[in-house]
This record gives structure tokens, sequence and C-alpha cells, in this order.
């Protein structure tokens, strides 16, 4: 059984079909692209994974767990966490914190122990400490722990984002176009990372991008969306020759 | 392992341990001038009124400033707590319990009450955003206004009776009447002491400054911040928004059972809009999320009128320049780039650091 | 006939609501901003006209310009010098700015007037009109009330779908940016707006003061309050809103202070603001707005 399973799913806002019949198959592991030119409705696809749209028809399954219906802290509870393609960090809040707010479900401890700071609590604070420094090692942001988000620059608000994201401990990882802004180089870099943390965290990773290169390099089997439909699918060989996709992306 | 230390050496807890060692000193050094006999008598009826004032700016500046919503009706829980306080301390009465611990029972049944009101007030109102939130948040008060105003309740030995509009409930000969419609209460012992007032204060810093640097005032922070990055990560953020406003409810009921315990007479109309916009001063003044600035907004701003009688005309004339000149500063391109330079450092040093490694 | 006599009253309170709505309406459609200070700017309308006809000893007439002028240089002098600096910030910067202005105006007047309430003389004169052999009565001012929301409504209709500063007020709404690189003058029309808005204050506070005659620093607080709520009611940004808000709540008003309890008249308006709000979070006639994620 795959991982996540989405069938014939669709959305209208208004008389607007946004998506439309999309069926994806995603195996425990993988690292999947889901690309499509602007406005084919990629973002919509992430927004109905997580909750924040509820679909018109079809269904999302995870684990063979229905998803439909399910507020976005719930999905987030059941293994699904993302990142937003206009970063989303809690901006007045340190770099340190943004990564324990991450972890909320996994570490945890009452409200009275908040309150009056008894129980368990510096013990769990300490714990949170030790696991929000390894992930921020993990994107070299360790340094910069105490600096407030908002203060980072681009491209590391970016892998800030991604590190938060995994410390909900996701089995699937959303990342909406998580090189947008980049330069080559850090692009490249970024790639090495996601590679990386897929291994390290043994997490599967669905990420959008228009750019079909950045893609085809780190992605094992592509989704190709045009005007809220799939347009193909495949491994990244098979999409690239694709007649149409090819059109789809270059005009007649 | 040299940077873990850093963070679990708990920058939380000396944080509150420094902001106890001032208020303790303030109150220290207060007890001295008053023992001394060098306080007015001015000064010294407004001390109780500080210790009230002090605990709803801090306790507003959590829902404006931590939660990030803007409430307007916050002196209608202060009413909650002020009434109900005396209702509790009414009942407690006769019973041959020490004073002190009469005042203890009754702010915490006014915590209580406010409380709910917070919960019944919250639920509806944290579903709406922005200015609407703000707009519904004054109708709330001014609904609680109303509400006491019309308000009777009497005790006699068969127990607590309860009216709306008009006395409908006859008292027997022992009974006594406690909140009586648009006269208020009147006839209370005044319970509130100094003391008790500076005890309030520091279990409210505790509290809200634990909540801050805790699991949960994370993720009050975080809604506020972002409440669509918040949700995608697991926060619940109905609940957490619910949770700070209760609390802050809460705290506002207890500063108002001491403010009321600190007059013989009490009437609804003393927690109306003006006394929300007060507070709601003192937060602003003192700094949107900054407690500290929240204390001595709410202090200087108690005293400093009272002190200067000359000026009290002027009083709110004063304010009112002072809050719209605070607010243009703090959005004017100045502050800005004096922001901007702060963030500049962190980082051009972040560039320094990274040219170093590289 | 009681029935009918409360919806008369109702209607003619509702009418002055709805005037001063439709100043916050529009001031929130364009500016994007709850401009708390509007029910001060009726109560300088009020003071205004009252000074002129009870000190200076003007005609009727020449107060209300009077009235009209002032407030409308007020609102336009508010909005530079408190409003237009925040653009760019936080809309709870504004708000609590705007607050500050209404703390202020009302303050002012303190100083200048005093508390001492001020008895206003209608501005319009005349017995009042009987129908049903007395069992009805209505006031000439309430005629002149309802007439003259009904004449303003219309006109700010027609004003803002078919004149040419009408139609740049509706693009300033919709899309500031756009609007400007479309050539509109942004600041210009939305100081227009402050300038019509505050207008319509003036001539809402003598319609106000007119049909109650008591005139103190707050005067104009309360209503101000009222006539946002049901700016909400209708929908923010909808003028026929404002308008339908403003009747309603006004006719809602008098009907709860005279079949439940005056003092809680208030209570009632504000619950049904609430329960509105809960039902139906952008009015009557409100446009919904989602944030795109």
């Amino acid at each position: 059984m795959a991982m996540l399973e989405v069938t014939s799913l669709g959305i209208s806002f208004g008389g607007l079909r946004a998506v439309d019949e999309l069926s994806m198959k995603i195996e425990e592991g993988g690292l999947v692209g889901l690309i499509g030119p602007n406005g084919a409705g990629k973002t919509t696809v992430f927004n109905m994974l997580t909750g924040v749209y509820r679909p018109t028809d079809g269904g999302i399954r995870l684990d063979g767990q229905n998803l439909i219906g399910k507020k976005p802290h719930d999905i987030c509870k059941m293994g699904v966490a993302r990142t937003f393609q206009n970063i989303r960090l809690f901006s007045n809040l340190s770099v340190m914190d943004n990564v324990k707010t991450g972890l909320h479900n996994e570490i945890t401890y009452s409200l009275a122990e908040s309150l009056l700071h008894i129980g368990s609590y510096r013990k769990k604070e300490r714990a949170m400490d030790a696991r929000a420094m390894e992930l921020l090692d993990v994107f070299d942001l360790g340094g910069v722990a105490d600096y407030k988000a908002s203060n980072l620059p681009y491209g590391k608000q970016r892998k800030l984002e991604i590190a938060r994201a995994l410390a909900t401990d996701p089995k699937l990882l959303l990342l909406d176009e998580p090189a947008a802004g980049m330069n080559p180089n850090e692009t490249a870099e970024l790639m090495e990372t996601i590679e990386l943390v897929r291994k390290k965290f043994g997490v599967t990773v669905l990420l959008i991008e228009h750019d079909m290169k950045l893609v085809s390099g780190i992605c094992e089997y592509l989704y190709v969306l045009n005007f809220g439909r799939l347009l193909a699918e495949g491994t990244p060989g098979e999409v690239l020759s694709n007649p149409e996709v090819v059109t789809a992306y270059l005009g007649e | 392992m040299q940077k873990l230390k850093k963070y679990a050496a708990s920058k939380a807890g000396r944080e509150t341990l420094v902001s106890f060692g001032i208020v303790i000193i303030a109150f220290v050094v207060m007890q001295v001038l008053l023992s001394l006999g060098m306080v007015s008598s001015l000064l010294k009826s407004l001390l109780v009124p500080i210790c009230a004032y002090v605990i709803m700016a801090v306790s507003l500046n959590l829902t404006v400033g931590i939660l990030g919503e803007l409430s307007l009706g916050h002196a209608g829980f202060m009413s909650v707590g002020a009434f109900s306080g005396v209702v509790a301390v009414t009942c407690l009465s006769g019973g041959g319990m020490p004073e002190p611990l009469q005042l203890a029972i009754a702010i915490v049944i006014g915590g209580l009450c406010a409380a709910v009101a917070g919960v019944i007030v919250g639920v509806p109102v944290l579903r709406l955003k922005g200015d609407y939130l703000a707009i519904v948040t004054l109708a709330f008060g001014e609904i609680i206004k109303s509400i006491v105003n019309v308000l009777y309740v009497g005790l006699d030995s068969s127990g607590l009776h309860f009216s709306l509009l008009e006395q409908k409930f006859e008292l027997a000969e022992d009974g006594e009447m406690i909140i009586n419609g648009a006269m208020g209460v009147s006839g209370v012992s005044r319970l509130s002491t100094f003391t008790a007032g500076f005890v309030l204060v520091l279990v409210t810093l505790f509290i809200i400054l634990n909540l801050i640097h805790s699991r949960a005032g994370r993720a009050v922070m975080a809604v506020r911040d972002n409440k669509i990055a918040a949700d995608s990560i697991g926060i619940s953020t109905t609940r957490y928004k619910l949770m700070a406003f209760v609390i802050s409810a809460a705290f506002a009921g207890m500063a108002g059972t001491l403010y009321g315990m600190n007059y013989t007479t009490i009437t609804a109309s003393k927690f109306d809009f003006n006394t929300s916009i007060l507070i709601l001063v003192f937060v602003v003044l003192g700094g949107l999320g900054n407690i500290w600035g929240s204390i001595i907004a709410a202090v200087l701003l108690t005293v400093l009128p009272e002190v200067l009688r000359g000026v009290g005309d002027y009083r709110m004339l004063i304010y009112a320049i002072l809050l719209i000149a605070m607010m243009l500063f703090n959005n004017s391109p100045l502050k800005q780039r004096l922001l901007e330079k702060r963030g500049m450092k962190q980082m051009e040093k972040l560039e320094r650091q990274e040219k170093g490694g590289a | 006939m009681g029935f009918l006599n409360h919806l008369i009253n109702g209607i003619s309170l509702g009418s002055i609501y709805a005037i001063i709505a439709l100043g916050y309406t529009m001031v929130y459609g364009i500016a994007k901003m709850l401009n708390f200070a509007h029910g001060d700017v009726i109560m300088v309308g009020g003071y205004m006209c009252f000074c002129a006809t009870a000190y200076l000893g003007w005609p009727t007439a020449a107060g209300i310009l009077l009235a009209v002028v002032v407030c409308t240089v007020l609102g336009v002098v508010i909005e530079r010098l408190a409003y237009k600096p925040l653009r760019q910030a936080p809309a709870l910067a504004v708000l609590i700015t705007a607050i500050g202005v209404s703390y202020f105006l009302q303050n002012a007047a303190l100083q200048i007037w005093g508390s001492n309430t001020k008895s206003f003389s209608s501005v319009v004169q005349g017995s009042p009109i009987q129908l049903f052999d007395g069992q009805i009565s209505i006031a000439p001012v309430t005629l002149v009330t309802v007439a003259v929301c009904v004449v303003i409504m219309i006109v700010l209709t027609l004003f803002t779908n078919r004149s040419k500063a009408g139609t740049a007020m509706r693009a300033v709404s919709e899309d500031k940016g756009a609007a400007q690189l479309m050539g509109i003058n942004v600041n210009t029309t939305i100081s227009l707006t402050f300038a019509i808005g505050s207008g319509l204050a003036a001539i809402a506070g003598v319609l106000l003061c007119s049909a109650y005659p008591t005139l103190t620093p707050t005067t104009g607080a309360m209503p101000g309050i009222k006539a946002f709520t049901a700016a909400v009611f209708g929908g923010i940004g909808s003028i026929p809103g404002a308008f339908v808000g403003g009747i309603l709540l006004g006719v809602i008003e008098i009907f709860a202070g005279a079949y439940v309890s005056t003092q809680l008249a208030n209570a009632i308006v504000f619950a049904v603001l609430i329960i509105v709000l809960l039902v139906k979070p952008d009015g009557l006639l409100g446009k919904r707005v989602s944030e795109k994620v």
C-alpha cells in the first residue's frame, strides 16, 4: 500500500475548477516532485493535503487513514508537515523558538507546568533545546539560534522553515518551492540538504517546483500538473521527453 | 555543548527573578516610606489602585501584545471580578474567617467568574479577526456593564437571590442587599491592602512571565505571528487563543476584586469603555508585548496626574496626545531605521561569521 | 398604535445612524481603517452649529454650513496628521491611533466648552403632525431626518458609481497600488473620502442634536460606536449596507427600549451585532475576503 493515496481529487472555487481528477500515489521513503507551470494548481493541492482547503470531491489517504475534513493541526499530528511558497515564519520569535514551536506536539507538558514551571518543565525544555539545536545544525543554523527569525537572510529563512516542519517529526514532508529566490549555488546546496534530510529522518518528500530541470536531478518520480489536471507522470526521463509536457511549458 | 548550555541555563528563570527583585524592592521601599510617614495621604490612597492597574495592564498585554488581538472591553472582566468578589465576601463575612483569607477567597472567586465570562466572550469573539474582533470586545464590555447595571443580588438565611431589571425577590429579616442595580454596591468593608495588592502583582507576574517562556506561551505567540503556519505545525489555534484570552480575563477579574474591595461603594459605570481605554493606553505606551513597560506605564500614569493636580484637567488630553504620538513614533521611518540598524547589525555579524568560517 | 410610533422613532434614529454609518463605511472601504474618531466629529459638528446659532445669533442655515465646513476641514486635517503617516502600519496601530484622536477630540471639547450639557434647539421648528386622531404623532425633525438620509444615500450611490472621483474611490478601495499606476492620486482620493465622511458627520451631528437636544463632549461617542455597529451589520464598505444597517439598528434599539428595558437597549443592540457577525461575519451585504495561502 502506498503511503499517500490521492484519488480523483478536485476542488472548485465558485465556478472555477482549480484542481480536477487528480490521482497520485507516493510510496514510503520516496522523493517525488509536483511540477507544472505557474497557476497550474500545485499549491492548491498542498492546501488540500494539509486541510487548509476542503476538496470538493475525491479522497486523500495517508497510510490508509482518511485526511478529508480533518483540521490542519490534526493533519500535522497525523504526520504531514509543510513549508510555504511565501515563507511563513514566526517572525518575532527567535530562530530557536521557531523550531521549539515545531516540537509542540513532540515534547509536551501540561498547562499547569507551563504556568508554574513545575514538574517536568525544566527537563522537557532542555530536551526541546537539545532536539531543536540538533535540527538547526542540520541546516547550519546553530550559530544563529538566538537571532530573531525575521532578521535572517532569505535563504536561511527557507531553511529554518524546513527545520521547523521537520521538528513535527512528519512521515510526509511537503515543500512548496523550497528553492524559490535562491541562486544556483544555494539551490544545488539545498537539494543536497533535502536528500540528506530524507535519509537522516526517514521522511517521504513531495516537493513543488516549477523549474523542471531543478527537480529532475533529485526526484525519483514526477507528477506534472497543468490547468489543474494531471498532464503526465513518470520518471524524470519519461516526463521530460513527453511532448505534451514540453508544449505546456514552452507553448506551441 | 557550549551552545546548548546557554539555553539550558534558562534565560526565563533569570528574567523572572530580576522582575521579582525589582517589584519586591519597590514594595519594601514603599513600606519603609510608609512607616516613616513620608507618604502623602493621596499617594497612600493610590497604592491599591496602582496594584490593580498594574495587573490589569499586564493581563491586557497578554491579549494585545502576546496574543495579538485588540480587546476594547477589558474593564468588563474587571467589573465581573469586582462584583462577584463583593458577593463572595458578603457570603463569607460573619463566618469568623480572618480578613486576608476572606479577601484571598474573594479574589480567587472573582478571577474564576471573570474566567467564565472570558470563555463566554472568547468563544464567539475569537472566531473574528482584526477590527471586527476589537469592536465585538467593545460590545461585550458594554453588555457586561449594562447587565451589572440592572443586576440585583441579595443574601439572606435561605441563600443568595438574583434578579434582573428590578428587585423581584423578598429578603428575610436578617437579609441584606449586596448589589442594588444602578446604585451598585455600598457599605462593604474595605479589605484590600497594599500588601495584598503586592502579593497579587507578584503572582500575576510569576504566572504571565512563566507562560511566555513555556510551550503554551510559544504556541500563543506563534498564533499571533502567523496563524496559518501555527496550524501547519500542529498547534490548535482556537484552543491557544482561547486559553490566552481566558487567562487574561481571569487576571482582570482578580484585579477587579482587589480594586472593588478598596472602596466602600462601587458602581458598574466605574468599569466602562473609558477604563478599558485607559488600560489600553498603559499597554501601548509601555510597549506591546513588553510586560515591564506595562508595569511602569501603569504606575507612572496613575501617579503622575494625581500628583500634578494642576494638570488634572488636562490629563486625558495629554493621554490622547501621548497615545497618538507614541503610535506615530512607533511606526515612523525614524523608528524603522533604528530597528533596521539593529537587524542589519545581526545580519552583518552573520556575514562576517560566514566569511570568517569560509 | 404604540408599535407604529416606535417604528417611526426607530426609523428616525436609524436614519441618523445611517448617515454616520455612511461616513464610516466610505472611510473603511477606501482607507481600510476604522476611524474611531468619526463619532467625535459628529459632536464637533453639533457644537459648531450650537455656537453659531446660540452665541453668534447666526441663522440656522449658516450654523449648519459652518458645522459642515469645520468638520470637513477637521476630517481632512485628522487624516493628514494622524492617519496618513500610518498607511503602511499594522491595523492595530491605526486603530489605537484613531482611539487616541477620538479621546483628543472629546477632551479638547471638554476644555473648550466644559462638561455642562448644552441644550440644543432643533434646527427644524414646527408642531408635530398628528395622524389617526393624534394616536400617531410625527415630529417634523423626524421627517427631515429620514428625507435627508435617503437623499444622501442616493447622492452618494450616484457619486461613487457615476462620477470620475467616485470611480477613483472605488479603484483605490480595490487596489491602492494599481490605482496609483493608473494615474489616480491616492492621497487626494483618501482626503476626499475623509472630507465627505466628515461633512456627513456634521449633518448627522446637527440632526442628532435636533432629535435629542442635549450636547456634551461625549455626545458623539455612543452614536459613533453604534453607527459603526450599523456599518458592520450591513457589511462594511457597502453604501446600501450602511443604510440598511443603520435603519435596522435604530428600529431594534427603540423596540428593545420600548418592549424590554431602556437600560438594556444598548446591550440588546450589541448582542444583535455579535450574533450577526457570528452568523454572517461580513455583514448583511458585505463581500467575503479570505487570506491567500
